[in-house]
């Protein structure tokens, strides 16, 4: 059997792809899909046909990416998809989101759950108006690693100082907005996802390179939550009380279950429920019908205390001590997602973990240029719209800064009289 | 920026937990929700996750089969036996009964019904009141499921609006609906063929007998494998060999099962759970391409079936 294609697999990554067909997006997608295996023959069937179909004479990998209906009729990419593929050691999950600049809303909703972004190059541009736009947003949406794909070199006669002058570029302009100096992890890559150079083999044709590949690259990268500490967070999902059952032994069951979306918890930890502020210990941990005696990041849990407290859906579990000021008031950058604009006049629905509050504007600080991320004034927002923005809130939230604890410092405004999800939001204080 | 290494999640169980977490948000957000379960594999995984998701508690929710009436008989006898082992309550609903209401008007006797679900299910919708129905979709299943979300609204006429979805960021699901409307919630949704064999064999989940290498009587149509001569629990016996059909008896498996008329099965060897594993990991078809007798007509056939309302 193909190494490739062990069944075997330890860790997941999600990352994201930034660009345009133009830059060879689609393709470099394909090409990691095809490289490893991942593309079964009846697909490639189909898409050699279309291929034909279309007058190309070589089979066009992006096809692999091709879309809806509608957007196969207008020849765009409209919205995220999901891609999937595994390697001998990791899963992976591919955001795959449409780079122009009407489509920010789709490249934030792809980077909220990634954990390493692509940034494609055109080796024969350079850095271009929407490399800032796209290093911008992953900056906004703190996805920590950013690789830089210099693509095309094929159409630069693989020449190093092409690659040189983009990684100097590109350099200078992520000091710009900050980003190494907030933490982001940077890497170039030199490569043809035409002809599969340095995608999963290195080719022969950049022997001057001598790092990673991109599959090499992915697949070294750190999981989430996997490279610093995190106070524990556990935001109530559901309460378990089975009292109607049979067993007196499930008379007192009290089971609170959801999510551990930061740090770890054993059996014996003293615990806070917020935002009642009553503390007790965790006397049990269960997953299914397995007691555990720690549970860590992102493990969906129930636990069970050592005294009875009034805790239901919405109430966050932290560990005594951690525990984050509820608040009324938050200031945040937020990404408006509706093509209706944003009313400061209307109250909106803030989902902030599984909880919910109404929410006013009180104030919009300023609008982002996302091409050159200057400070614009704003009055409203309107679709792909990215501002400051501080809200007063109904309900106390138990909130983190955004860039301390991704799932804790982000929150969704939903539009009570359409149920739609509006805006995006990412808490700074 | 630290080196530190902390222990996370392997892939399958990080996929576990999402589907938890996706349940219990349809538990929190949802007032009627219900989780339709056909007996297939994907289905199956989806009561194991619900019974992680709330045991020792009974589920928040009903179990629903829309059936077509052209199902395995060994598929029917494992949902009702897999219902009842787990105590919960399962509805069936039929689209034999939409076509006597007139609702469903077959073109010809032997028209697949597959597609006529989605008119029986939106009955029942209507007729429980239900505001969500939990499903087994994958994104990886074809490319109109690619773009799906987790938490997919329906209007009042169960149409899927590609162009009309709700963003979905971090793992903020947004269930809620108005009257009338309803949300198809799919917490497998970034799971692939594989992913499913491998928890099916870890969790050692049973399935129904015609997933495993079994022998069948089958004809060649078309350059697919259509079983033929296959007993209904009703009783009666469809797809009837067609005069100059040459019918064989082929070892073979079902990657997918569902409506008898559409769904074909592989030849196959594997008669357990790691060998299907390891055939998974080997083959060159994917699972519809090599089982779907329905979604070869059109590149947009999937996508149109679901702006129709079908799962």
């Amino acid at each position: 059997m193909d190494a490739m294609n062990k069944p075997h697999n330890d860790s997941l990554l999600r990352f994201m792809t930034c660009g345009s067909v133009d830059d060879g997006k689609s393709t470099l997608i394909g090409r990691l899909l095809f490289d490893t295996k991942t593309i079964l023959a009846d697909t490639l069937t189909h898409i050699e046909r279309t291929s034909k179909k279309r007058g190309m004479e070589a089979v066009d990998l992006s096809l692999l990416t091709d879309g809806l209906q509608a957007e196969r009729e207008q020849g765009i990419t409209i919205d995220v998809a999901y891609r999937y593929f595994s390697t001998g050691t990791r899963k992976y999950i591919i955001a795959d989101a449409p780079g122009h600049e009407q489509y920010t809303r789709n490249m934030v909703t792809a980077a909220s759950t990634a954990n390493l972004a692509i940034i494609l190059i055109d080796a024969r541009k350079g850095v271009l108006t929407q490399t800032r736009r796209h290093s911008y947003l992953a900056h906004l949406v703190r996805i920590p690693h950013i690789v830089v794909a210099v693509n095309k070199m094929d159409l630069a006669n693989y020449d190093q100082a092409v690659f040189d002058k983009i990684r100097a570029d590109y350099l200078a302009f992520a000091e710009q907005i900050g980003l190494q100096r907030e933490g982001h992890d940077i890497q170039f890559i030199p490569m043809s996802a035409l002809n599969g150079d340095m995608i999963v083999d290195r080719g022969d044709a950049m022997p001057w390179y001598t790092g990673p590949t991109m599959l090499e690259t992915l697949e070294a990268a750190p999981p989430a939550h996997s490279e610093h500490d995190e106070p524990f967070r556990l935001p109530v999902q559901f309460v378990c009380r089975p009292h109607a059952s049979d067993d007196p032994e499930l008379h007192d069951y009290r089971g609170f279950m959801g999510r551990i979306e930061a740090g770890e918890i054993a059996v014996g930890d003293a615990v806070t429920a917020l935002p009642s502020g009553q503390s007790s210990r965790v006397k049990t941990i269960e997953l299914g019908n397995v007691q555990m005696q720690r549970a860590i990041t992102e493990q969906s849990v129930t636990l069970l205390l050592e005294d009875e407290i009034d805790i239901s859906r919405g109430d966050m579990l932290v560990k005594t001590g951690q525990a984050p000021e509820p608040v009324k008031q938050i200031e945040a950058m937020v990404c408006w997602l509706s093509e209706t604009p944003l009313s400061t006049a209307r109250t909106y629905i803030v989902r902030h973990t599984t909880r919910e509050s109404k929410a006013k504007v009180s104030e919009i600080s300023y609008r982002v240029d996302v091409n050159t991320t200057e400070h614009l004034p704003a009055q409203g927002l309107n679709m792909n719209d990215i501002a400051k923005v501080t809200f007063k809130l109904a309900q106390p939230l138990m909130v983190d800064p955004y860039k301390v604890s991704r799932p804790t410092g982000a929150f969704i405004l939903i539009d009570e009289s359409t149920n739609n999800t509006v805006g995006a939001g990412m808490i700074e204080a | 920026m630290t080196t530190s290494t902390k222990e996370t999640l392997s892939h399958l169980d990080w996929l576990e937990s999402e589907a938890i977490h996706i349940l219990r948000e349809v538990a929190g957000q949802c007032s009627n929700p219900v989780l339709l379960f056909s007996g297939g594999k994907d289905s199956l995984c989806i009561l194991r996750l619900a019974e992680k998701a709330f045991r020792p508690g009974r589920f928040p929710f009903p179990l629903m089969h829309i059936d077509t009436g052209h199902n395995y008989k060994e598929v029917i006898d494992f949902r009702d036996q897999r219902a009842a082992e787990l105590g919960e309550r399962l509805i069936v609903r039929s689209v034999e009964d939409s076509m006597k209401r007139g609702t469903v008007v077959l073109k010809s006797p032997d028209e697949p019904r597959n597609k006529h679900q989605s008119v029986t299910l939106l009955e029942a919708i209507e007729e429980h009141g239900f505001d969500c129905c939990i499903g087994g979709a994958r994104r990886d299943e074809e490319k109109a499921r690619a773009k799906e979300r987790i938490m997919s609204f329906r209007d009042e006429f169960g149409q899927w609006d590609p162009k009309n979805q709700r963003p979905e960021l971090w793992n903020l699901y947004n269930a809620r609906s108005h009257k009338g409307e309803n949300i198809r919630a799919f917490p497998i949704s970034n799971w692939t063929e594989m992913d499913v064999w491998q928890y099916i064999e870890r969790e050692k989940l049973a399935l129904p007998s015609i997933y495993f290498a079994h022998q069948r009587d089958i004809v060649m149509r078309s350059g697919a494998i259509v079983p033929v001569n296959v007993p209904l629990a009703s009783g009666d016996v469809i797809n009837a060999p067609k005069p100059g059909e040459e019918v064989i008896n082929m070892q073979v498996r079902f990657r997918t099962v569902g409506d008898i008329t559409c769904t074909a099965p592989v030849p196959s060897d594997a008669d357990d759970i790691s060998k299907i594993v390891l055939e998974t990991a080997t083959t060159t078809i994917t699972e519809r391409g090599a089982t779907r007798l329905d979604d070869q007509t059109s590149d947009a056939s999937m996508e149109q079936r679901k702006k129709e309302g079908y799962f």
